[in-house]
């Protein structure tokens, strides 16, 4: 019996390089210099890139960053430093019931708010959609960062008469930054795949977006579009996209586990 | 200038009996105020989230009340929704992805957590980590080219060659559906249930083992009658979380299932689930009634994961402390 155990371990990791190892197969034979700089191609021809998606994706990243992280963050500072029992209970309630909510819901959401009071989809609200699920990953964590950080540190730094402020700006935080960039990382790695609440926020576009109003193309969606259609070049380039995105979140994983592992650089005196 | 009065109040050396006014000079106050601001608007959103859904619903759930479970017509032309057929494939596909997954990930947690040395489990948990971070849109790439094709040319031919006189396993094999649907999501869930269940198993206090082992019982026994039964709630909650997971997840199934309204005994028919639908329909609904209905079927996804993370919670929370207890005493 212990055997099967080890088996049933084998089989579900080597699910892991078996996407990999076929992700690579196929989207290394479809990836070319053209699917980073062109646009597109015209339905029906061969060819093209998905230029606008991968800048696109980047557009939706960064709103989502900066729309989620300090509501995390600043949300988090409050909560490990300033809150007392009953406030503090009903925010991380509030942040756990919107990390479990599923990601389609969180697009019918943004959607009500976002798209259809201005009658356009755009990438601001996609940016909207992303952020709001990079808020309660961001909060939970740098809040559980923030509270290990040990005692003995801020007493010091009270001791030698630093208002509260001061203290978490110039010894909490700092000692704690590792944590919190590795929580900041995984939560964009996560929102860097999702593809559901795109589809009613962002949308797709075939060419450029201009802006920040208009909607926009992202990998992610793309993948999804290319992959159920019926053209076997846009297979192709699915794969391709799906190499791309992969590659992308695991290097970030692995960057922001490889960044905890190395230890919060406090001296625990 | 120097009175008698009481202290000045910013000279006062405890800082719990600094003035308002003091703590407002040196920023205390201010930074609690805003920091405060950002913490409630999560609060906010969510209420806003949960309003919404609720609002948006509203005249679907007037004009169809229970009946939109229990109707399976979904006809936006007449205005006519009933959510049967989402309800069930989001059910059955779910339902069959732990069917695969929980003994899997139960096992291999049982490895990582209890035979696996130290530094192997550790290797194998990183990677199970990067699996549980590969985005669904992913898996529902791999699931259109890798696993319909296998699904339509070998699987399906072959549990109806065996099993076929059972009705799951009955009617033509096109290799999208139900069961393929169930085991792209199986794939998904695993890595949730390895990761938490491993988490737990290995916070059983140590004595629970030796004192198993003591008695004469072999390894396994000790692990399987001993360990598991005592880190119970924690893998139940494991399940749990993987059932939210599998029931909320959207891409992959889309591009499987089918996305046929269907409500078949059969394995192989081609379905649909309730977040497949929302994601195909929403952006073009025809009618007010079409669209809250959509909203409507959002709820019963929110209120579903909403349960079962809520349970997951609790009963990983009980399981650990349980054993940090009993590791104390």
């Amino acid at each position: 019996m212990l055997t099967m155990t080890g088996v049933c371990a084998l089989i579900s990791v080597s699910v892991l390089f078996f996407i990999l190892g076929y992700l690579v197969y196929h989207g290394g034979t479809s990836i070319s210099w053209n699917f980073f700089t062109k646009l597109p191609a015209p339905v029906g021809e061969t060819g093209g890139g998905m230029a606008n998606a991968i800048i696109g994706s980047g557009k939706l990243l960064l709103l989502a960053t900066l729309f989620g992280v300090p509501i995390g963050f600043f949300g988090a500072i409050y909560l490990a430093e300033f809150s007392g029992g009953t406030t503090a209970f009903v925010v991380r309630y509030a942040a756990d019931l919107l990390n479990g909510v599923p990601s389609i819901v969180i697009g019918i959401f943004a959607y009500s708010l976002a798209v259809l009071p201005f009658k356009h989809f755009s990438t601001l609200a996609g940016g909207f959609a992303l952020g709001l699920m990079m808020i309660p990953i961001t909060l939970r964590s740098t809040e559980e960062f923030l509270r290990s950080v040990p005692k003995a540190l801020r007493e010091a730094a009270m001791a030698l008469g630093a208002s509260k402020w001061k203290t978490i700006t110039s010894v909490i935080v700092p000692a704690a930054y590792r944590g919190i960039l590795t929580a900041i990382l995984l939560a964009f790695a996560r929102v860097a795949g999702e593809t559901a609440p795109l589809l009613f926020t962002a949308f797709g576009n075939r060419f450029w977006s201009n802006g920040w109003n208009q909607p926009t193309a992202s990998l992610p969606a793309m993948i999804y579009t290319y992959a159920i259609a019926p053209y076997d070049d846009w297979h192709r380039q699915a794969w391709a996209a799906g190499l791309v995105l992969l590659g992308l979140i695991l290097i970030i994983n692995i960057v922001a586990r490889a960044i905890l592992s190395r230890g919060i650089a406090v001296p625990r005196a | 200038m120097a009175t008698t009065t009481t202290t000045v109040p910013s000279a006062s050396p405890v800082a719990g009996s600094r003035s308002f006014l003091s703590r407002l000079r040196e920023g205390d106050e201010i930074a609690r105020m805003i920091t405060f601001l950002f913490a409630a608007s999560v609060v906010l959103v969510t209420l806003l989230l949960v309003f919404e859904l609720w609002q948006g619903s509203v005249l679907a759930r007037h004009k169809f009340g229970f009946s939109f479970f229990r109707t399976s017509v979904w006809d936006p032309i007449f205005d006519q929704f009933g959510a049967l057929p989402f309800i069930y494939g989001t059910l059955v596909t779910a339902g069959v992805s732990l069917v695969i997954a929980v003994p899997l990930g139960i096992g291999a947690a049982i490895f990582l957590a209890e035979l696996a040395p130290a530094r192997l489990s550790d290797a194998l948990e990183f990677f199970i980590d990067l699996l549980a971070a590969v985005p669904s849109v992913i898996y529902g790439l791999l699931g259109v080219f890798i696993v319909v094709p296998l699904m339509r040319d070998y699987l399906q031919p072959a549990l109806k060659n065996t099993l076929g006189f059972l009705p799951l396993f009955q009617g033509p094999a096109y290799g999208i559906g139900f069961l393929t649907a169930g085991i792209v999501l199986a794939i998904m869930v695993i890595p949730y249930i390895i990761s938490v269940s491993r988490e737990v198993l290995l916070s059983v206090p140590r004595d629970q083992r030796e004192a198993a082992l003591s008695l004469g019982s072999t390894r396994w026994e000790a692990t399987w009658k001993v360990v598991v039964p005592f880190a119970r709630g924690g893998i139940m909650g494991s399940i749990f979380l993987a059932l939210a997971r599998a029931l909320g997840e959207t891409m992959a199934v889309t591009m499987v299932i089918g996305n046929n309204p269907i409500v078949s005994a059969s394995l192989f028919s081609p379905g649909y689930s309730i977040a497949a639908v929302i994601a195909n329909e929403l952006t073009e609904a025809t009618s007010d009634l079409h669209y809250q209905s959509l909203i409507e079927l959002g709820l019963v996804l929110f209120i579903l994961t909403f349960v079962l993370n809520g349970l997951a919670r609790l009963l990983i929370v009980a399981t650990s402390q349980r054993g940090a207890g009993m590791g104390n005493a």
